[in-house]
């Protein structure tokens, strides 16, 4: 059985904007080869546990040091490893900026050194992503062959048993979602126009990432859903590892805006992961009041996206100081999506918290003068 | 009983079987040994004044979870126990004791001496389980203190293991029943303890050398009694000890002087639920239902147990397949291999499912939790078991206040300024929070203060059953009734059931279960969204903080809650006021006029006091109104009622009332809606005030009056409405008010220095007509001239 696979030229100089994981990490995964004397799947490059090694970080016994790639907990790695090992299909679930894409990667690029088989969902993804295309030039010339099949990244990792990944899952069509069924359960890809079919090699899997707290998404039927070990990656787990998170991120965002750096965000930034995970977690930080959480995701991201805007307000408009007024309107927006329930929970919260918080009253005044 | 079958088991002395608390393997394990070694005396480590209530262990109507509860006979508050799970180790040991009709003993030190330790050990020993009564003498690690030794802990991390309880599961629990030598891994962990032994001595627990002491002298005793074939069953950490040989002499000089109570012992019913950790019992274990799962199967314990979670998620409606089985104990399978152990535990049984079967949420995850992996098992005690502590202690208080039990119905006035009384009183608030219904409330006759109650009393002889059943939640009515009180509020389905348990605290006395009734209503009201619950809340609790003002109770922390369960209610009513029907409106009416009457309250009790800091909330509830008022969307009866409660606090200028009042009954507005505003503004009692108050009566004769002709025909209807229900005798002064004009008596010069709301004048006629009642009230014989009369009279007209 031949499919053609176009080789994508692999730009592994270090000139790519973003190398691939397997590309920028190559020392570290090649040193877990080395030093793997544990048994590997069929078609791994790495056995199980080297794979966890590789996600979670470590020191190997020569003193090569491995850098932590997923920092949360150690059971999410080992789930995640262990269901590709038993050849399930694993499905990342969780909130934007929780990780998910990055986590598939890394597991791609250790288990079958390649996290370039990939198929980005979007609600016009069709059903030749998954399945196969025509490339109709040949079609029209030669007729129906092997030849004139374009393949899908999918058929190509069970032509090789490599690993697939399935970006954003629920926002593909629930029709096209579908397609994956056989593949998952009778791990075959018939060709019907060429009476064909294509069988999975043993080593072939497949990670799918999806958003479970979005709104219009299409939900996995269970037929689907059945083929699946899900794991949903958790928010941070402390308020310091978030505000960790927003730094890092913040800052690369505002140079590549070219903002002015915020000399005195760090307060506010705390500021605001405080408020996003109060709500979110419906507690308090000190964990003696509880709250209701209003009807938005109130992740990492939308954090960074607040504190961003932020830093434009204030480099623009105001002093270069990030200062509570210019967070108060973006939180505003991120918590009261839903204008009646919404703005009776972030109410309740500014006056039954904000208020009475020390150090917060300056914060309460302006959340007050964007909320009337 | 022959020792041939196991000769060699008691070579080297007494069989000694160290065990782990609660651990099924080592029960498992126990039951091998003895049915091989087959000894003469089954010796137990536990308080010997319980062997009389060993044979009651035979009875079908004694079935585990149950624990063997000591108490101290003049203060049964003071008690310990041993709890006893079907997969005990020390249970087996029992139950084979029992089957085999062979001698069973507890060896420990009597509970005579632990108790009174207890004592000793309550001040400088700050232990979780002091402070409730639950520190259980029977188990290792109840004492938890972090300079004393966990040997498991050493043991483990030698084994390169994090978590102990882990390392004993793989290297013991795990071990399925049927292997070779049934005494081998008593052995290996005699010696493995034995070395921990050598290293850290009584690891920090000096009171272990005086039990082990003592245990050494029964074991010795049992041996001259019943030969060598001795078994003894204990903690793992005491087996070395025990093998010691030490001087008799020695130990009895260790037992010498201790201190002593009169104790006394009895089966209790227990739960998984408190055999768990999280139950705050030191000894206690994570997965009762696992570990009993583990004792029960014969075989594939991994299997059964995916199957039975499975089952307990179909009946919840969760579609689960054998397919998911099937993937879940592959997934279990194989990340115990990646974690290199050799049979998947609960960790990785726990994950499959939720990655398999709960797709990844743990929302159905913590139901298994709670069903399966703790599991809701209630022991049973049969009714031979001796008495438990609540009676006694319930028969002092009774003998103390002077409360006798009688049959006969009788009622009991209390007046609770005096101390007995209010004992009275507070025990039979407890009474009833336990469910013994021995008295009722019953309404007061003739007096209404506070500080009275009458209650109905009468013992019916089923009293005695629920008293033994109370039994469960603590060894005192005091204990009892707070351990119930707390149980209740964190079952309690809405939130004006736990506010009636707040007052109930209050009222019974139970100072310590309010913090944790606080804490849920607090939550409670943080969660829900029906600002209606909240505002029904909100004067029971306003309530509850005066009554414990006169009771002298702290109600700091009721004071808190309060407040901000009113910030809550002023955030959430205006929205909740809109686009109401008429019954919905009326009963926001009834919900406003409540909270301004407790708001009122709320403020005056709170000043002073710490949480002041919530500031001005009489101000906050006025702009709360004056929203309410202002917003057209809000319901016409609930507007009304805004204004006038704005009016009535002086907050609001009589000529904006008149001009919003005009606005309201306009042409523009609909007739429905104008007659829901009055009946808001002037309705129910309000007529009383239109007569008193002729400012308002003003208000309403300008804006009738200026009702063009075509429009009052309009109005008309509903203004008689409003006015029909009011008495008869107010009616009439209203229309003789009005007939002579209430713009009449005030004239324009007349207005400087008026209060508003009154006349410039003394009413004389008016005046007058109250003198007889008043000479009735005072006496005949005060004869005051008229002045000093007409000027205390003006007061009492307001």
């Amino acid at each position: 059985m031949s499919v053609s696979v176009d080789a994508t030229p692999v730009e592994a100089s270090g000139s790519a904007l973003r190398p691939h994981a397997e590309h920028a990490f190559a020392a570290e995964l090649a040193a877990l080869a080395a030093q793997d004397d544990r048994p590997r799947p069929a078609r791994w490059k790495l056995s199980p546990w080297a794979v966890a090694t590789y996600l979670l970080g470590g020191t190997l016994p020569d003193g090569t040091v491995i850098t932590p790639k997923y920092v949360g907990p150690r059971r999410i790695v080992e789930v995640a490893v262990t269901t590709l090992a038993t050849d399930r299909a694993l499905l990342l679930l969780g909130v934007p900026g929780t990780a998910k894409t990055w986590v598939s990667e890394h597991l791609a690029a250790a288990v079958s050194g390649d996290s370039t088989l990939l198929v980005q969902g979007t609600a016009g993804t069709p059903e030749e992503a998954i399945r196969y295309g025509w490339n109709y030039a040949r079609l029209l010339a030669h007729g129906p062959s092997r030849d004139a099949l374009v393949p899908s990244p999918v058929m190509r990792a069970m032509a090789e048993g490599m690993t697939a990944r399935v970006e954003e899952l629920t926002r593909i069509p629930a029709d096209v979602q579908d397609t994956l069924i056989t593949i998952l359960s009778e791990k075959t890809l018939p060709i019907p126009e060429l009476g064909q079919e294509v069988q999975a090699v043993r080593g072939f899997n497949l990670i799918a990432t999806a958003n479970d707290r979005d709104r219009g998404v299409n939900d996995l039927s269970s037929a689907l859903r059945r083929r699946f070990n899900t794991v949903v990656l958790p928010l941070p787990e402390s308020a310091d590892a978030e505000v960790d998170i927003v730094t890092r991120r913040v800052e690369q965002i505002g140079r590549s805006l070219d903002l002015p750096a915020a000399p005195d965000g760090i307060e506010e930034i705390h500021r605001v992961v405080t408020v996003f995970r109060e709500l979110r977690d419906g507690i308090t930080a000190d964990g003696r009041t509880k709250l209701k959480s209003p009807s938005g995701t109130l992740s990492t991201a939308e954090a960074i996206s607040v504190v961003t805007s932020g830093l434009a307000l204030a480099a623009h408009f105001g002093d270069g100081v990030l200062r509570p007024g210019d967070v108060a309107a973006g939180i505003l927006g991120a918590v009261v999506r839903d204008p009646a329930a919404d703005r009776v929970i972030w109410q309740e919260y500014l006056e039954t918290v904000v208020r009475e918080r020390d150090g917060w009253k300056d914060f309460y005044r302006a959340c007050r003068e964007v909320s009337v | 009983m022959s020792d041939s079958a196991g000769g060699g088991a008691f070579a080297s002395g007494a069989l000694l079987l160290g065990v782990r608390h609660h651990g099924p393997g080592s029960a498992r394990a126990v039951r091998a040994a003895l049915d091989a070694a087959r000894p003469g005396v089954v010796l137990i480590e536990g308080p010997p004044e319980a062997d009389p209530l060993i044979p009651l262990a035979a009875d079908p109507g004694l079935r585990p979870p149950v624990a063997l509860l000591a108490h101290a006979v003049d203060e049964p508050g003071r008690s310990a126990f041993w709890p006893f799970a079907e997969f005990s180790p020390e249970w087996v040991a029992i139950r084979w004791a029992l089957e085999q009709g062979v001698p069973a003993r507890f060896i420990d030190l009597p509970a005579t001496h632990t108790l009174a330790w207890q004592d000793e050990e309550a001040p400088p020993g700050p232990g979780p389980g002091d402070a409730d009564g639950k520190d259980g003498a029977g188990g290792e690690g109840t004492e938890a203190d972090r300079i004393r030794v966990d040997p498991l802990a050493v043991l483990a991390g030698t084994a390169g293991y994090d978590d102990p309880e882990r390392w004993w599961e793989d290297v013991v629990e795990h071990r399925g029943p049927g292997a070779a030598d049934p005494f081998a891994p008593f052995a290996a962990l005699e010696e493995a303890m034995g070395a921990l032994r050598e290293r850290y001595g009584a690891g920090g627990r000096p009171r272990d050398l005086v039990r082990e002491a003592h245990m050494r002298l029964q074991v010795r005793a049992a041996r001259r009694e019943f030969g060598d074939a001795v078994a003894v069953v204990c903690g793992a950490w005491h087996v070395p000890a025990l093998r010691h040989r030490s001087a008799v002499a020695a130990d009895r000089a260790l037992l010498k002087g201790l201190p002593k109570v009169k104790a006394d012992l009895t089966w209790v019913p227990w739960t998984h639920r408190r055999l768990a950790r999280s139950s705050g019992y030191g000894a206690g274990i994570e997965s009762p239902g696992w570990y009993g799962h583990l004792f029960r199967v014969p075989d594939r314990p991994v299997e059964r147990w995916l199957t039975k979670v499975a089952g307990l998620l179909r009946e919840e409606d969760r579609i689960v397949s054998s397919a998911h089985v099937i993937e879940a104990v592959r997934l279990a399978g194989t990340l115990a291999a990646l974690r290199g152990r050799p049979l998947p535990g609960l960790g990785e049984t726990t994950e499959a499912v939720r990655a398999v079967m709960c797709d990844g949420s743990d929302v159905p995850l913590a139901l298994v939790h709670d069903r399966l992996v703790v599991g809701d098992v209630l022991g049973e005690v049969p009714e031979s078991a001796p008495a438990v502590p609540l009676q006694r202690d319930l028969a002092r208080e009774q003998r103390r206040l002077r409360l006798k039990p009688e049959a006969l119905e009788r009622e009991l006035e209390l007046d609770l300024r005096k101390d007995t009384d209010a004992g009275r009183s507070r025990l039979l608030h407890r009474l009833r929070l336990l469910g013994v219904g021995w008295g009722e409330p019953a309404h007061s006759r003739g007096s209404t203060g506070t500080f009275r109650e009458t209650w109905r009393l009468r013992w019916e002889p089923e009293l005695s059953v629920r008293v033994a059943e109370a039994g469960v939640w603590g060894t005192t009515v005091l204990a009892a009734a707070t351990a119930r009180a707390e149980s209740d509020a964190t079952t309690a389905g809405a939130l004006a059931e736990v506010t009636a348990l707040a007052e109930h605290c209050l009222l019974a006395g139970l100072p310590d279960a309010l913090p944790v009734v606080m804490r849920v209503l607090a939550d409670r009201a943080a969660l829900d969204t029906d600002a209606g619950h909240l505002a029904q809340a909100l004067p029971a609790l306003v309530r509850s903080l005066r009554y414990g003002d006169v009771r002298g109770t702290d109600t700091g922390a009721l004071a808190e809650v309060a407040a901000g369960l009113a910030e809550r209610v002023f955030v959430g009513l205006p929205p909740a006021c809109a686009a109401l029907d008429a019954d919905a409106a009326e009963e926001m009416r009834g919900h406003v006029d409540a909270v301004h009457t407790a708001v009122g309250l709320l403020a005056e009790t709170l000043t002073g006091t710490a949480a002041d800091a919530h500031g001005d909330l009489r101000g906050r509830w006025r702009s709360v109104l004056r929203a309410l008022a202002l917003r057209d969307a809000v319901a016409g009866v609930v507007r009304g009622r805004a204004l006038r409660l704005l009016l009535d606090d002086g907050a609001l200028e009589p000529g904006e009332a008149a001009r919003l009042m005009g606005l309201v009954l306009s042409p523009g507005t609909p007739p429905a809606d104008a007659a829901a505003w009055i009946e808001g503004f002037a309705g129910g009692g309000g007529g009383m005030l239109l007569v008193h108050d002729e400012r308002l009566l003003g208000l309403v004769d300008t804006w009738l009056t200026g009702v063009s002709a075509e429009a009052f025909t309009d109005v008309l209807p509903l203004l008689r409405r409003t006015f029909s229900v009011y008495e008869p005798g107010v009616r009439r002064t209203l229309g003789e008010l009005v007939r002579r004009g209430p713009g009449t008596t005030r004239g324009p010069d007349a207005r400087a220095g008026d209060t508003p709301g009154f006349a410039a004048d003394l009413d004389l006629r008016r005046a007058d007509a109250v003198l007889p009642v008043l000479r009735l009230l005072l006496g005949p014989d005060t004869e005051h001239p008229g002045t000093s009369d007409h000027n205390s009279l003006a007061g009492v007209g307001t």
